[in-house]
């Protein structure tokens, strides 16, 4: 296993998602020799996971029972232990594809913070590509290197640990893209731009306040970026539920079935709703956008240089 | 950096408008009511920006200092102005004039400032937007850019939303993010998108690994595949097969004798006139509501070289022909040979039932394509179906939890905001997309043998807890 290529069985050393069911998983380094605890029960390493093929279900030791997974950045995004703020996957895509991101490319990156955003920039440049990422936190910074380590990306990432508005990236002319995520990106705008190719490149930066974005736009274009595109994505997700409505009893079923306007044999009505004039409901399936959800988590300025 | 070369795929680009071509000499272009000729852009680095000048040659723009930095005169607020139609002196004739005698852009909308007797009354923020408007008008500048998904799946919704079934690029965006789509995959692609999808998985893995597209009809469409100016490589590892196919191969009744003898032109031929029409009845209904509507995007070179051919022997070879129908026989038993060999690799590579991941975004129902294609994934790995409408992926997640062997369903949709940033006037755009389609995503795990999966945790846990669906039925009434 590793986050850039996939492999079919757990093997000593990898990292493994232990999937207990809906918005319930973590992440497990696997090891010979130990265990880990669910509200299920033991997983013993030696005997439940090594060997065994992702994608598998894993007995526990109270007869409950887990789906081990391979890890993917979008896992790790969910799972991964957070030491910040994260950019989450939606962010991410769009991102991934308005910098132009393919395999090969050079990336610059700052703040590293969680490694969240990193995971999936390696994932897609590798096997050829790097990511530069640079964070001031010292022990952040070692974190990073360490999961890189443990993930099986090294070599396609270089954590350097310096403060990107004052000493950049370290690296010049090298760039595809650069990535900023820091509290004042528009003091890092032209570090960004001499670190992109002399042919030019792609820029982002992520934002939770507008005043952050114009301070941004109007550094960029100072520096000569073109195309500035300011945007936001936000994820709408859906529970799938069938529900049930009552029929009002407007006293008209003695006199008249079809005059409550749901034939139950009519063809139209046998695909998503179904009338049930016995129980007077009618049943039908529905996307409800959930009670609570993600209204804001920043502001994305893309820009080109060229 | 990149140079523009003959037969390049490239894009032209005029403020947000799109447009793809294929940059070959003497050869007229029209893009945003203009004319032009590509033949001075080759040789040029991608990015550059271009002024359309007499004859329609293109010149390189030289950056110029903003000039308007006179005595800077504005009024404050618009209790003054009055629309009586009359504040612009100059005539709708004079500027055609002006025009014809070639004057640059620039200068017309310096002489149009002038002799706007409100411009000086309007305030800095509407004199700023208004020259905005002029220069749009005037300014003939295009840049030409190297395509990339970034930039087709923008140009391919804005222009021709109905040949990709509406799939906006952000919900694209999240389609390859949700796939785990990257270099050295084994994926199976089922798009009816023109190829845009099939060409952004292609982008993301970069020629490593390989990708197997299933097609209904006689032959996969991969028009938009074509812009991209993929490098060959990029094509050795890309298979395709029949959807017709997939259930005999299923079964294990599939062998490639059953197969169809189609001559390949014939079946492309329909499937692409079939596109056409429809996108001709589409842009109809497009111009009615527009009138400013693009012409339809360039056709490729390729499909433009084999009419051109056709009609060539038509006038000129008709002696020839019986000679040429004799040749034609034996290359066409040549393709089918070939066409079986290929058919064979992919229906190899199916059997294997080891890919890592799904992508589906078509015109047809999700769910049987689900059912089925699901069988060729390998386990703990991503899928994604889009579809335009919410309702039939309700019922494809339905489906897919009776059948089992799948963890994490998702129903989902994004949705994107753009904004206008300017000092003192910042706020979203005025309009914005009303939708780009929803996903639903999920991942494969081992399926047990006999046994549905409806009573895993994730069931328990999952879509609709018993309690609840009780509180609905029991609503007081």
């Amino acid at each position: 296993m590793s986050f850039v290529e996939y492999g079919d069985t757990i093997k000593d050393g990898d990292t493994a998602i232990v999937f207990l069911g809906h918005e319930s998983m973590f992440p497990v380094k696997v090891q010979h020799g130990t265990v880990t605890q669910t509200k299920y029960g033991v997983i013993r390493h030696s005997t439940d996971l090594i060997g065994k093929k992702y994608g598998s279900k894993v007995t526990c030791s109270k007869g409950g029972w887990v789906f081990i997974l391979h890890p993917t950045p979008e896992l790790w995004t969910m799972n991964l232990p957070h030491r910040t703020q994260i950019l989450y996957s939606t962010d991410i895509s769009i991102i991934t594809m308005m910098l132009e991101l393919k395999p090969g490319s050079i990336v610059c990156e700052s703040g590293t913070g969680s490694g969240s955003l990193s995971h999936a920039l390696i994932r897609t440049v590798a096997p050829t590509g790097h990511l530069y990422t640079v964070e001031f936190h010292q022990q952040r910074a070692e974190k990073a290197r360490e999961e890189f380590r443990e993930h099986g990306v090294e070599h396609l990432v270089t954590v350097t640990n310096q403060d990107v508005c004052k000493n950049g990236f370290g690296v010049s002319n090298i760039a595809d893209a650069v990535f900023l995520d820091i509290p004042s990106p528009w003091e890092a705008i032209g570090h960004a731009k001499s670190a992109l190719k002399a042919e030019g490149g792609r820029i982002c930066s992520f934002s939770p306040c507008i005043e952050q974005v114009q301070r941004t736009c109007l550094a960029m274009e100072e520096y000569g970026f073109t195309e500035i595109n300011t945007l936001e994505i936000l994820l709408r997700v859906y529970n799938v539920r069938t529900i049930s409505l009552q029929i009002p009893d407007l006293g008209k079923a003695a006199e008249d079935n079809s005059s409550t306007g749901f034939d139950s044999s009519s063809p139209s009505h046998q695909g998503s709703s179904c009338a049930n004039l016995q129980q007077g409901t009618v049943q039908f399936k529905s996307g409800v956008p959930l009670r609570e959800v993600v209204g804001h988590t920043g502001y994305l300025t893309f820009a080109t240089k060229s | 950096g990149a140079r523009i070369r003959e037969g390049d795929c490239a894009v032209l680009k005029r403020d947000e408008v799109f447009k793809a071509v294929s940059v070959l000499r003497r050869r007229k272009i029209i893009f945003e009511k203009q004319w032009f000729y590509l033949d001075n852009a080759i040789g040029h680095i991608y990015g550059t920006t271009f002024e359309v000048t007499s004859g329609g040659s293109l010149q390189p723009k030289q950056e110029v200092e903003e000039t308007p930095t006179e005595t800077k005169e504005a009024g404050t607020d618009n209790r003054n102005i009055v629309d009586d139609g009359k504040s612009q002196k100059l005539t709708h004739d004079d500027i055609k004039a002006l025009k014809d005698k070639g004057i640059k852009g620039q200068e017309i909308v310096q002489q149009l400032i002038e002799n706007s007797t409100t411009f000086r009354d309007k305030t800095e923020f509407a004199q700023d937007k208004y020259i905005k408007k002029k220069k749009r008008k005037y300014e003939a500048v295009i840049t030409i850019v190297k395509p990339s998904t970034r930039i087709l799946s923008t140009m391919y919704y804005a222009r021709e939303p109905g040949k990709i079934n509406h799939l906006r690029y952000d919900t694209l965006a999240q389609m390859l993010t949700l796939g785990n789509i990257h270099a050295g995959n084994k994926t199976i692609v089922m798009e009816t998108c023109a190829g845009l999808v099939l060409g952004a998985v292609m982008e993301r893995m970069g020629g490593y690994g390989s990708i197997i597209q299933m097609y209904p009809g006689g032959g996969p469409v991969r028009a938009a595949t074509s812009c991209f100016g993929f490098p060959k490589a990029f094509f050795d590892n890309l298979h395709e097969f029949p959807l017709s196919k997939v259930q005999s191969l299923l079964s294990g009744t599939f062998t490639t004798e059953t197969l169809p003898a189609e001559p390949e032109e014939n079946a492309l031929g329909e499937e692409e006139s079939n596109g056409l029409g429809e996108e001709r009845q589409i842009s109809l209904q497009e111009t009615e509501e527009e009138p400013a509507t693009e012409a339809p995007m360039e056709v490729n070179p390729a499909e433009e070289q084999d009419t051109m051919d056709i009609h060539a022997e038509d006038v000129e070879f008709k002696e020839n022909r019986e000679k040429e129908n004799r040749e034609n026989v034996r290359e066409k038993q040549m393709k089918q040979w070939e066409r079986r060999k290929k058919l064979k690799e992919a229906a190899a590579l199916l059997r294997e039932r080891n890919a890592d991941g799904l992508i589906v975004a078509s015109k047809f129902h999700p769910t049987p394509l689900l059912l089925s294609l699901l069988e060729f994934v390998a386990p703990s790995r991503p899928f994604v179906v889009y579809c335009q409408y919410k309702e039939p992926l309700l019922e494809c997640y339905t489906k897919l939890r009776e059948r089992g062997g799948v963890i994490n369903l998702k129903l989902s949709e994004s949705w994107l905001r753009n904004y206008q940033v300017l000092p003192d006037r910042s706020h979203p755009k005025l309009t914005m997309s009303g939708g780009g389609g929803y996903l639903l995503s999920g991942i494969t795990v081992l399926l047990e043998q006999g046994s549905s999966d409806c009573s895993t945790s994730e069931a328990l846990q999952g879509e609709e807890p018993s309690s609840k669906r009780c509180k609905l039925q029991d609503l007081p009434c």
